[in-house]
């Protein structure tokens, strides 16, 4: 069983989830809370998902090896080792640094199988941002699971946020601001398939289950962080996810 | 030590062999057919492998590798012996994949090969399936092609590593409706188990109950709804299957 009444927040170190008001996950955040992951399930990660990365792959995705445009959602898992938290550290394993893709993360509520579009949103239970990160790679072919399943790629929170907080998910802001130089900008306005028909097109071939996430899909053109660096992800008008990016060698893991 | 997990009168159970038959736990003796075979263990990250057979690569027109060719799996896919797989109506190519499954039994991080196989729990047998026609060439093999639901076979039994004399040298079979079609043998690896851990522990945690599914021989073909697949490996036992019509699913 999953389900969230308010804010589920998981401060690091307590036993269970807290289940509170957007204002008292502030006062604890302020403190200088680090949070685990406040889901548990399984990740899913979308692709392609954004227009705008689908434009700018133009007419390549008729050449070779694409050889078509994506018909299916293109998904991908962010297995159990990578999850973390707010204020998580995150390993920058070379000089290419890392991407941070600041995706919407759809948390599913009841059992989710061969859901229709217009029923999609009694299956959510909320929504939560999700950073799903990557060592960048050009092509979208067969790439590496290497590049996107290394420990602590995927940062999930601070919090889940509860869906009737949440009037209109495929009009949500998202923002990456990190020090000293110009804040990413995106929207989950410009996905190809909405949160309703993302669930539907998935769910006809692979079940969810409640606590899975499933991301709405990274923005086309996200910011790559290289070790020393900090990031801080934001949706809309909620609680900040605090990440940062640390050299290898620098305990991986630990929090900031 | 052979151990399974079985649905039974209202509770899950952990399992053993009895002759052909199974113990319960708590000693009760039953028939195969009378409990429910769930996967002998809940699985964390499920890794398979995509041509790690030389003939079966061949088979499929890849050349040489430069990494191995690893994709993940969700835990929705699995399901247990005995269990039943959808065909979708219309598909022309849905395909089993016989495999040996590697269950993680250690926190494993930097492994080297020689150290490697200290961390093996032990063994199961996979049935990997894959409908061909949903095949797109973004982020392959993609999820609608090898994530699907009952896609993901594993049991009937999970085999401690010590049974095992060498992991290295087990015939995997695969029969259709009784015919052999699949016949091959871990010899063949391209990757080894080893060098897997290896590879995989350099560059992300593995952990208990993780498992890999180390890809398939050569020799797949086309199954339809009714037929019954058995996939069988030296030591594991034998894991059987059963293609289900779009119908047995209210489609």
């Amino acid at each position: 069983m999953f389900s969230v009444a308010d804010h589920l927040l998981h401060v690091e170190g307590e036993a269970l989830p807290r289940d509170v008001s957007a204002d008292a996950v502030r006062t604890v955040l302020a403190t200088g809370a680090a949070c685990r992951a406040p889901v548990s399930g399984a990740v899913y990660g979308t692709l392609l998902n954004d227009r705008n990365a689908l434009e700018a792959l133009g007419d390549a995705v008729n050449a070779p090896p694409y050889k078509a445009p994506p018909r299916a959602p293109i998904l991908y898992l962010k297995p159990r080792n990578t999850l973390a938290g707010h204020r998580a550290r995150v390993t920058v394993p070379g000089s290419e640094g890392v991407e941070v893709g600041a995706s919407l993360g759809i948390v599913i509520g009841r059992t989710a199988a061969r859901v229709a579009a217009h029923d999609a949103f009694a299956y959510i239970a909320g929504y939560t941002l999700v950073a799903d990160i990557s060592v960048p790679h050009a092509s979208v072919y067969r790439p590496s699971v290497r590049f996107r399943a290394r420990d602590n790629f995927c940062v999930i929170g601070p919090a889940v946020v509860a869906r009737r907080h949440v009037a209109d998910p495929d009009r949500l802001a998202i923002a990456v601001n990190m020090e000293g130089r110009p804040a990413f900008g995106a929207t989950t306005a410009s996905c190809v398939r909405g949160v309703a028909q993302l669930l539907a097109d998935v769910t006809d071939f692979m079940t969810l289950a409640p606590g899975d996430v499933i991301t709405l899909g990274v923005p086309h053109g996200a910011p790559v962080v290289q070790a020393g660096e900090r990031a801080r992800l934001a949706i809309g008008d909620w609680a900040s996810l605090e990440i940062e990016f640390v050299a290898p060698g620098a305990a991986p893991g630990a929090r900031a | 030590m052979m151990r399974g997990r079985v649905a039974y009168a209202g509770a899950i159970h952990d399992a053993t062999p009895e002759g052909s038959r199974v113990r319960l736990a708590d000693g009760r003796v039953r028939e195969e057919h009378e409990v429910v075979w769930l996967a002998p263990f809940e699985p964390g990250t499920i890794f398979a492998l995509g041509l790690n057979y030389a003939e079966h690569a061949k088979e499929l027109q890849f050349s040489k590798q430069e990494e191995p060719l690893v994709f993940l799996k969700g835990p929705g896919s699995v399901i247990g012996h005995r269990g039943t797989t959808r065909r979708p109506a219309g598909v022309t190519f849905m395909h089993y994949e016989c495999e040996l499954a590697v269950v993680i039994g250690r926190t494993a991080q930097n492994v080297q090969r020689e150290h490697a196989m200290q961390y093996v729990a032990g063994y199961t047998i996979a049935n990997d399936y894959a409908i061909r026609d949903y095949l797109e060439n973004y982020y392959r093999p993609n999820l609608r092609v090898k994530n699907r639901d009952g896609g993901t076979v594993l049991g009937p039994w999970f085999v401690e590593a010590a049974d095992i004399a060498d992991v290295n040298a087990l015939g995997l079979r695969t029969y259709v409706n009784g015919e052999l079609r699949q016949n091959g043998n871990t010899r063949d690896f391209v990757t080894g188990i080893a060098e897997l851990i290896e590879y995989l522990s350099g560059f992300m945690t593995l952990a208990p109950g993780d498992v890999i599914l180390t890809g398939t021989p050569e020799g797949v073909v086309n199954v339809n709804a009714g037929d019954e697949v058995v996939c069988e490996i030296d030591g594991l036992g034998r894991l059987v299957n059963t293609i289900a019509s779009d119908a047995d699913y209210g489609r």
